[in-house]
């Protein structure tokens, strides 16, 4: 009894399923499917290098051809995870060039990738294709000359906001001379000057070349030549914009860009004059991706160019905007889906700019499609959280941010818990929520009892009590993610809900209550759990009530971590410090 | 609708038999849970219980009239103590000058705020574990904000004194405080006449070490503590902290100090300057320093004995690190 399916025509069903969760209920149907599936998967995806071993990855996966991996928490990018934390590629890189030497594509984020990572890379995978480093650190540009050099076939070369050693521009020469198949060059976040004839004759040697995204050193003649030689580009980064304004450069470069017919994303910009805005008009109407976040251009400007993007999805902008730039992006880009506003000073005192929830609220209203939101503003109101819901309850992505901790409804002086008590009812799709402002216990019993799909939850200065964690872990069904900072809960609902950090890939906890027993309990009472300490005095020397800096928990399958450094307590470091007067009974 | 934290009725929880431990989490036996107040305070209660109730409450509240269902803790009120009254107040002092150096996007690890706090530290009593750790942070950005609302009621452009600097907040990645930086430094039209926003990132590299650091040096205010700074964040390559590089590469610190090379001499600390010269650190008035310094690095002390203070001469060190 049972329908049983040939391997092959299992295989062949499976080859249409691409989505990783459905793959991994696949494999829990039984044995066979478990195997048929692990035999098939090329794409592989680990969003905690910790969770699992490499040698399990390599061992269950045969056939992998692309590898997604995660390093270090997400607060890691806002410095509060201490350098030397870990993440390191090279247990990785060296388990996937003994065991999956047809690896092709790997892509890494918040990682520690050293230059023998990257040269092992090279000299390990004969058709690698693609590599993808997103704020990663530790390597230098040598690293990258000998990826450029050695890999023959590589499409992808993207660097993405990462800390690397510059030791110049000469890497960029280490391509072969012969024609290349990149496809994708993102040299951004490299500091040094690369040679313009270089990168011309680089890129006139890529015939598939369609995304380019240069680093400040670029000047304007530079991106001049180079959109002469490529006017295939569908994905433009500038360098920088900074010249002095000359009027042949302006027409030379408003010819170049109105050759570039195929353009639809637009980055870079640092430094961009107005008067050099004008330029890029001619590409504005075939637009769906711009990223003017680096542009310290005032609205009347902006404006002036957002109102000819009327394809517009995807708009990353500063708070120079104002709530007048924002109306407009209402009013003409109605396709726009993803809206991010990043503010122009982040000191903590409020700015004189005048953005406010007002803006948003203008976007909510006129932007049918949109989805995904990262807002900065210095305060809101819980009747624009409303307006919001309601308007638009096919959110899927809200991340607010009030700048002041703390602040309340600056109009009604009540804590936002039913502004976002609202959001999180009415935006039933929501994935990913951040919240912020004050907030009390209340926001986060709604939070939890309403926000069923959120997968990845951010909360920084918030709530009463331990209530506010219990309802955070008794409540949100789809909870994958969670971090905290300066939150005022204890240990009781930590403790009391462990067994829900088991579904979730990672809890952080930063400047809470937290204390180290209930640590130390914890790891005894969940193995499946790495709980990690993360405090500059060893938590052992302080008595054990006393709170701990960090915590950092994730479920693993992989057991102890073996890099942890000093500053990082698990349970497995110091066994004998183990439950001494907390017998269980 | 009663909470019923700790109740024996949760069958359901895995780890009930923790329910059953409340001394351990320092909790009273308490036959009802819908009024009294429960902390979530982990100490022994030989403290004035009061005192140590824990919660991220202005001393002005805006918010007087704020209903809670449970009872657990009672809402802010306006009278209730801030965190950590324990702290003595000549330590709020130092603790407001520290405002300045409690960073903001330095990317390494605790230096300067324990450096910081390490004077207060040592004044509060040592079994007082809460109030000493977490919310310095939380408490300068909970004071600064009152200070700024008591200038806020006057006008909003005064700058206030004691500007808050919490660690990551607002949450933008370095990578864009540093971009913007060092774009709003070329537009000078900028309020307060200061260059840049308040980051500084300059790259710190150091022989031997598998590779490099940014450090911000807008945090710090003297030679002495980008010093202790840097000890902090490069001892972790000479204790071999670096993971599983072990053999792969790159030469190994030994295993000796940083701050021991340092005060022994091997190691000297210089920079690079606009012009593109190698510098040793420490000649210059810090100002100056923080104005022309554009990177930073760890050298040994063979290398640099052309270096002699001051001195103009070019060291183009292009090697491999």
């Amino acid at each position: 009894m049972g329908l049983r399916f040939p391997p092959k025509v299992l295989e062949h069903i499976l080859s249409f399923i691409d989505s990783n969760e459905d793959r991994n209920s696949v494999s829990l149907v039984c044995k066979s499917w478990f195997e048929t599936e692990r035999k098939t998967r090329k794409r592989v995806f680990v969003g905690n290098c910790y969770a699992v071993s490499p040698a399990a990855v390599t061992r269950r996966f045969p056939e992998m051809r692309s590898l997604t991996l995660k390093g270090k928490p997400h607060f890691a990018d806002y410095n509060l995870v201490p350098d030397g934390w870990g993440g390191y590629a090279w247990p990785w890189i060296e388990a996937m060039a003994a065991k999956s030497s047809s690896l092709e594509e790997i892509r890494m984020k918040r990682m520690v990738v050293t230059d023998e990572c990257l040269e092992k890379i090279a000299a390990s995978f004969k058709d690698f294709k693609v590599l993808v480093l997103t704020s990663c650190e530790g390597f230098s540009t040598d690293g990258i000359a000998a990826i450029a050099a050695t890999c023959r076939n590589l499409r992808v070369l993207e660097l993405r906001e990462c800390i690397v050693e510059d030791l110049g521009g000469d890497w960029l020469s280490y391509f072969p001379e012969s024609s290349t198949s990149l496809v994708s060059l993102d040299f951004s976040c490299l500091d040094s000057e690369v040679k313009i004839s270089d990168l011309e004759r680089l890129v006139s040697r890529s015939p598939n070349l369609k995304s380019l995204k240069l680093n400040p050193a670029v000047t304007l003649d530079g991106l001049v030549s180079l959109l002469r030689c490529a006017p295939q580009l569908t994905e433009l980064g500038t360098g920088s914009f900074a010249a002095q304004l000359k009027p042949e450069a302006f027409s030379k470069l408003s010819e170049a860009f109105s050759n570039c017919k195929q353009l639809q994303s637009l980055s870079g910009l640092w430094d961009v004059l107005p008067e050099y805005l004008p330029a890029l008009y001619s590409v504005c109407p075939g637009l769906t991706s711009l990223n003017l976040s680096y542009a310290t251009v005032r609205m009347p400007d902006l404006v002036e160019l957002l109102r000819r993007c009327s394809k517009l999805q995807k708009l990353w902008v500063m708070d120079l905007i104002e709530d007048k730039g924002l109306e407009a992006v209402a009013s003409y880009c109605k396709e726009l889906r993803e809206l991010r506003v990043f503010p122009s000073e982040p000191d903590l005192d409020a700015t004189n700019i005048p953005l406010t929830e007002q803006g948003l609220v203008f976007v909510s209203k006129g932007c049918r499609k949109l989805e995904s939101v990262l807002y900065f503003c210095v305060q809101f109101t819980n009747a624009a959280l409303f307006t919001i819901a309601r308007k638009r309850p096919n959110l899927k992505c809200f991340r607010l941010c009030v700048i002041e901790p703390f602040a309340p409804d600056y109009k009604t002086n009540e804590p936002l818990d039913k502004g976002f008590k609202a959001i999180a009812e009415g935006c039933r799709d929501l994935r990913r929520l951040s919240v912020s402002g004050l907030l009390s216990d209340k926001a986060f019993k709604y939070i939890g009892k309403h926000a069923k799909k959120v997968r990845m939850l951010s909360i920084a200065f918030a709530g009463d009590s331990d209530l506010m964690l219990h309802h955070l872990l008794s409540g949100c069904q789809s909870l994958k993610k969670l971090e905290i900072r300066d939150c005022p809960f204890g240990d009781t609902a930590l403790l009391e809900h462990a067994a829900k950090l088991e579904t979730m890939r990672s809890l952080w906890m930063s400047s809470c209550f937290v204390s180290f027993g209930a640590c130390k309990l914890l790891s005894q009472k969940m193995p499946r759990l790495n709980v990690e300490v993360i405090d500059e005095h060893p938590p052992e020397s302080r008595p054990e009530s006393s709170p701990v800096e960090r915590i950092y928990i994730y479920r693993t399958v992989a057991g102890p971590r073996m890099d942890t450094p000093e500053f990082v307590w698990t349970i497995h470091k110091n066994p004998e410090n183990g439950v001494s007067h907390l017998a269980i009974k | 609708m009663s909470y019923r934290l700790l109740s024996v009725d949760k069958e359901e929880l895995v780890t009930s038999p923790c329910l059953k431990e409340r001394n351990y989490l320092g909790l009273s036996d308490c036959s009802s849970v819908d009024s009294s107040t429960i902390p979530n305070v982990v100490g022994k209660s030989n403290l004035n219980f009061k005192a140590t109730e824990l919660r991220l409450g202005l001393p002005e509240s805006q918010s007087p009239e704020r209903e809670t269902d449970f009872g657990l803790l009672s809402p802010r009120t306006p009278d209730e103590k801030l965190l950590f009254p324990l702290l003595p107040s000549k330590d709020n002092g130092s603790a407001t000058t520290g405002h300045k150096n409690v960073v903001s996007g330095n990317k390494r690890g605790f230096a300067d705020t324990w450096d910081e706090f390490s004077g207060v530290k040592g004044s509060v009593r040592p079994g007082g574990g809460i109030n000493m750790m977490l919310s310095p942070k939380v408490k300068d950005v909970s004071k600064s904000i009152q200070e700024e609302r008591s200038h806020a009621k006057g006008g909003l452009n005064n700058a206030p004194a004691a500007k808050a600097q919490v660690v990551g907040w607002p949450p933008i990645r370095s990578y864009r405080k540093n971009t913007m930086a060092s774009s709003t430094s070329k537009n000078t039209d900028e309020v307060d006449g200061k260059p840049g926003l308040g980051v500084l990132f300059v790259k710190v590299s150091m022989d031997g070490a598998p590779y490099l650091r940014k450090v911000d040096l807008r945090t710090y205010t003297s030679y002495q503590q980008l010093s202790s700074a840097l000890e902090k964040m490069f001892s972790c390559f000479t204790l071999g902290q670096c993971g599983l590089h072990g053999a792969h590469g790159r030469e190994r610190m030994s295993e000796i100090k940083l701050k021991d090379l340092l005060h022994g001499s091997e190691f000297v600390l210089t920079y690079e300057d606009k012009d593109g010269d190698w510098m040793l650190v420490g000649d210059v008035p810090w100002e100056i320093f923080t104005e022309t310094c554009q990177k930073l690095k760890i050298m040994k002390g063979s290398d640099s004995i052309g270096l002699a203070p001051g001195a103009v001469e070019k060291s183009k060190n292009k090697e491999r690190v």
